[in-house]
């Protein structure tokens, strides 16, 4: 490589330069059994055991199409917004062990779904080109030498993840940041997750991405020559591919040269891309119908069950929160990917300040299981906080152990002696304070602002001690605040 | 001895199934040597079954309806545990893991499984000179062809190993060597009989189909293979055999048109031979005498079918092909790398006809030229259909020779593809539609070899190939109904 | 007769397929396959204008099979047929200069 190689790492693209990526992810769909035969479509250590004729290619062997399959993966074009319509599954011709025909059959010109969008959490919109029903290879482990493939003595092939169902979606070249990248990929995860088609893994590989990545000089429209990365192992490692690439292609534009279009293979650990092997007539897939299928062809009826048993998706989800609560998209975000929403929404129309009950979902029920919380208690603990009766150190621990054991507030706060305190209560104490101390209360009321500022330190602290510590710092400010006006 | 009449004998007792399948090994012991119809005698599996059969008698339990019957099984049919090599180096030896759903049904019938016939290499072939083990000779002639690709399967019916075979066919194999050796041979409509388990050739072409020594036997052996199988997403689903039932309904009234561009007169092809065409017009005079009701039309694209055929079938093959590669069964050439393997692999592996339809296919779909060639031979194929349609409007069946010559000596084709390609000017229109067809024999040539006719038939229409069949047999046979 | 189709191309479709040609055979198939091709020049010089093409010569659409399992092969059956293996898997020579 040359000298000039990018460095990775920098926060930011040189001022001049846009980037420009699509993603193209591969989902496993979680059915029972494969796309074209019944072996088992599940993960198995024991290799080449969910296998038959028809996944391993065997002379005379044929495929039939898996309903289930087909379902999920209209339902998945549907999830994304877009026209599904009459297909045909085609043959992608080439050699590699890994695929026992040695063509892979796919959906080339006439694919299930085509022109769709995904919303991102910001509102920024990544059109969908199309997405596409696939059988998935086998897995090739390379033994000997490094373990990588230039190095190996020999390989071996395994066929139990061949003829796996996938759906291929393909994104425009709409995106223009890496944030927005992991954002796509996270938003599909989500859905796929609402849908309940795949269990999108990246770790496990049951959803894959693909990166193209360009650039182009701010303020031009052209699409300048993309390299798709391969290997891409999690949404981290995709932000460090697709920025290294694009410095690479800048670099090399400032150099007067420019980028080759390849398929190059991500290396994480060496945080860089390199080109994939020669491929000289690879790219001539010969791609024609497939003959031992025949076409799919959904009726009207059948895109309208499946609209109407569609779920809320997470875009929905958000934007209905978002419609009840000032709260930061972040937030409705992190709430929604987590299924919070559902509670969130309940609490609130039982009355419990929306954007309080979003703050602390976000900030204090980061949990994995928060099944005996439920949205009475929430709303409850949430007003008890609102309204001054806990502080909001108090509420932490009233809501921790909400999600231990469940349970009513009032009462876990009577266990621990959180003093409910009757606003009254309060307003006596502060009274009398006010009374008892006239002249820190004229410096509070016509002092400068370093006088107020000192004076709210000693009530509070007068008050705290009067309290024995019970009282909410905020309700405090408050009082004192009303009462000099 | 016809198979209808074996079944009845087996099932009443008269015979046991293991004396009939002794005498049918007997003229294989005798004559196999000399013809070599096929790859593997499956001895012991037969005689198995037999016995079997004999035991279901003994006990009175229910029969199959070819119970007893011994047939022979064109070698790229996947028999479970049995070598099964489409007569290439590539497959030698490879035993597959499963039986197509044909060879399960045929077994379910108590069918006797006399071998596995040889055939043009993958079924690429109209003399089954290509097979890698040595090529069939006629049993009529054995200084001439038996026809392709199906060549085995026609020859031991045509030399009684069995009274009955299965074929492929895929542009005339099974119908143009039943022609040659002077035998019934048919293809159903594409859809009508199941394809797993047939190795591919060109996949939507291919049809498994019934070689007897009599149409009515053929009948039969078609009724019990057609009908819909759900491994096969390429398979019909509202089909019932019942090519039987037409046997005895004669001609009367049927209207039958006669292709002017097969008929060798103003318009026709070249290359159809006087006495060929001779025998064809004393059959078509003989439906005529029956009461069909007989006329000549034109077909105009009847005639493309050739140019369409070796562009659509070897692209598909040079697809199907591909997975012998050396990577999980049959023949490996060890190589430095995968790659390398895979191309010594197929180069050691296959014969030269094959790899010319490999290459021809590939071209015709690569970068640059799929519109040209595939993509054209696919709106060819459209029109066919469409003028077909029309045809059948004001036809019920279409009468045709089956080849353009008689069986003709070995060598004699094998220079120039083109002249073995033209072998198939009269069947590949039907392959190339999904049409039915039957060859049956009427008469010989001026060399004393047979002549086929042929008897064309709309989709869904293989009874009627029957009925008509059954006909012209009985006029070639004197007017008796044998 | 034209050469329609050059040893060149015959070269590249070779490496496309997996075959390895002799110098002999790379001009017999050029011949061979410019002979075919030229036949096919009657199909070449059709005006099909609009016609849409067809794949399979049967009107069938949708035909789908339910999500259940069938039982799988033995995987002793399968590697039975295997030119080599190890640990349960197809062992094939280290795979070099392909789609990655």
């Amino acid at each position: 490589m040359t000298s000039c190689e990018p460095t990775v790492h920098e926060p930011t693209l040189p001022d001049e330069w846009e980037l420009v990526v699509g993603l193209e992810v591969h989902v496993e769909l979680a059915t029972q059994t494969k796309l074209f035969c019944g072996c088992a479509n599940e993960f198995s250590t024991d290799p080449n055991t969910n296998v038959c004729p028809v996944c391993l290619g065997l002379p005379g062997a044929l495929p039939v199409m898996n309903a289930k399959a087909v379902h999920y993966a209209m339902k998945l074009g549907r999830a994304l917004g877009c026209e599904v319509h009459d297909s045909v599954m085609a043959r992608k011709n080439y050699f590699y062990p890994d695929m026992a025909k040695d063509y892979q059959t796919t959906q080339y010109d006439k694919p299930t779904s085509i022109d769709g969008e995904l919303v991102l959490g910001d509102g920024a919109v990544v059109g969908i080109e199309r997405a596409h029903i696939e059988e998935d290879a086998g897995k090739t482990t390379h033994v000997g030498g490094g373990g990588r493939i230039n190095d190996a003595m020999f390989s071996l092939v395994d066929y139990n993840r061949a003829g796996v169902p996938l759906v291929e979606v393909v994104s425009r070249p709409d995106i223009r940041t890496i944030e927005h990248a992991k954002a796509y990929v996270n938003e599909l995860r989500d859905i796929l997750l609402a849908i309940e088609v795949s269990d999108a893994k990246m770790e496990e590989g049951s959803m894959r991405v693909d990166a193209n990545v360009s650039v182009r000089p701010v303020g031009s429209d052209e699409l300048r020559t993309r390299c798709e990365l391969k290997n891409i192992n999690s949404v981290r490692s995709m932000g460090r591919a697709i920025e290294y690439e694009a410095r690479r292609h800048i670099v090399l534009y400032a150099n007067g040269e420019a980028p080759r279009q390849e398929t190059r293979h991500w290396d994480e650990e060496g945080g860089r891309s390199t080109p994939g092997r020669s491929k000289e007539d690879a790219d001539d897939y010969r791609y024609f119908q497939e003959p031992d299928l025949v076409p799919l062809a959904p009726s009207a009826e059948v895109v309208a069950a499946i609209d109407a048993t569609m779920p809320v998706l997470p875009a929905a989800r958000r934007a209905r929160l978002g419609e009840l609560s000032g709260a930061s998209p972040e937030v409705l975000a992190t709430v929604v990917e987590r299924g919070q929403d559902g509670l969130a929404l309940e609490a609130i129309e039982a009355g419990a300040d929306a954007d309080k009950v979003l703050t602390r979902l976000q900030n204090d029920v980061a949990v994995n299981d928060w099944s005996k919380l439920t949205s009475s208690s929430l709303a409850a603990l949430i007003t008890m906080e609102t309204s001054g009766e806990l502080t909001a150190t108090q509420a932490k621990q009233v809501l921790a152990d909400l999600i231990e054991s469940g349970g009513d507030p009032a009462a876990i706060a009577g266990e621990r002696g959180f003093e409910v305190m009757e606003g009254n209560e309060l307003e006596d104490i502060v009274d009398q304070l006010l009374a008892d101390n006239p002249d820190e209360w004229a410096r509070f009321t016509s002092g400068d602002d370093g006088d107020r500022k000192k004076m709210q330190g000693f009530f509070t602290g007068q008050i705290m001690k009067a309290t024995k510590g019970q009282a909410d710092g905020r309700a405090i400010a408050q009082l004192l605040g009303r009462k000099a006006n | 001895m016809s198979a209808r009449s074996i079944a009845a004998d087996v099932a009443s007792g008269a015979r046991s199934a293991a004396s009939v399948l002794d005498e049918h090994l007997a003229r294989v012991a005798e004559r196999e040597d000399e013809i070599h119809a096929f790859n593997l005698v499956t001895e012991d599996k037969a005689r198995a079954q037999a016995d079997a059969v004999d035991a279901l008698v003994a006990a009175g339990e229910p029969l199959g309806p070819l119970a007893g019957v011994p047939l022979a099984l064109k070698d790229n049919m996947c028999t479970r545990g049995i070598p099964t090599t489409c007569s290439s180096k590539i497959l030698e030896g490879w035993r597959p893991p499963y039986d197509a759903t044909v060879v399960s049904r045929l077994a379910d019938a108590g069918a006797v499984f006399v071998g596995k016939t040889n055939l043009d290499e993958f079924a690429m072939g109209s003399s089954t000179e290509n097979s890698a083990f040595g090529p069939t000779r006629n049993p009529l002639d054995t200084g001439r062809v038996p026809g392709g690709s199906s060549g085995g399967s026609a020859a031991a019916v045509a030399a009684d190993f069995a009274p009955l075979a299965i074929g492929s066919d895929t542009g005339g194999s099974i119908r143009q060597p039943a022609a040659f050796c002077g035998i019934v041979g048919m293809k159903p409509t594409y859809g009508a009989v199941s394809r797993y388990g047939l190795i591919a050739f060109g996949s939507s072409l291919d049809q498994f189909g019934p070689f007897a020594a009599n149409v009515a036997d053929a009948a039969a052996l078609f009724d019990v293979i057609a009908g819909h199988d759900p491994l096969d997403s390429t398979s019909i689903t509202d089909f019932t055999p019942n090519a039987v039932d037409h046997l005895d309904r004669g001609v009367e009234g049927l209207r039958v048109g006669v292709v002017r561009e097969l008929s060798g007169g103003a318009g026709s092809v070249d290359g159809l031979s006087a006495d060929v065409l001779a025998r064809t017009n004393e059959a078509i005079e003989a439906l005529a005498a029956a009461g069909a009701k007989v006329e000549e039309v034109s077909v105009p694209s009847a005639t493309l079918g050739l140019s369409a055929y070796y562009i659509v079938a070897p692209a598909e093959a040079s697809s199907n092909l591909a997975r012998y590669d050396g990577v999980r069964y049959g023949l490996r050439v060890d190589a430095a790398t995968t790659g390398e393997m895979n191309t010594a692999t197929r180069t050691a592996g296959f014969g030269a006809e094959v790899k010319r339809r490999i290459m021809l296919g590939t071209y015709a779909l690569s970068a640059g030229y799929y519109d040209a060639f595939y993509g054209k031979a696919l709106k060819v194929r459209t029109m066919m259909l469409r003028d077909f349609a029309s045809v059948y409007e004001n036809y019920d069946v279409l009468v045709t020779p089956t080849a353009p010559t008689t069986a003709f000596p070995f060598g004699e084709r094998s220079a120039d593809p083109m002249t073995m390609y033209v072998n198939d000017v009269c069947t590949i229109p039907s392959n190339l539609t999904g049409h039915p067809g039957i060859s049956v024999p009427f008469g010989v040539g001026d060399d004393g070899l047979p002549v086929g006719v042929q008897v064309l038939a709309p989709a869904l229409g293989d009874g009627l190939t029957f009925q008509v069949g059954a006909v012209l047999e009985a006029a070639a046979n004197g007017g008796d109904a044998s | 007769m034209s050469e329609r189709i050059t040893r060149d191309e015959v070269i590249h479709v070779a490496r496309l397929a997996r075959l390895d040609l002799s110098d002999a055979e790379i001009d017999e198939f050029a011949h061979q396959m410019s002979d075919i091709l030229d036949h096919a020049a009657d199909i070449e010089a059709l005006d099909v204008g609009d016609i849409e093409p067809t794949s399979h010569p049967l009107p069938m659409v949708n035909v789908l099979r339910a999500d259940e399992r069938r039982p799988s092969l033995d995987r002793d059956e399968v590697l039975a047929a295997a030119p080599a293996e190890q640990n349960g898997q197809f062992r094939v020579p280290p795979i070099l200069g392909d789609e990655l």
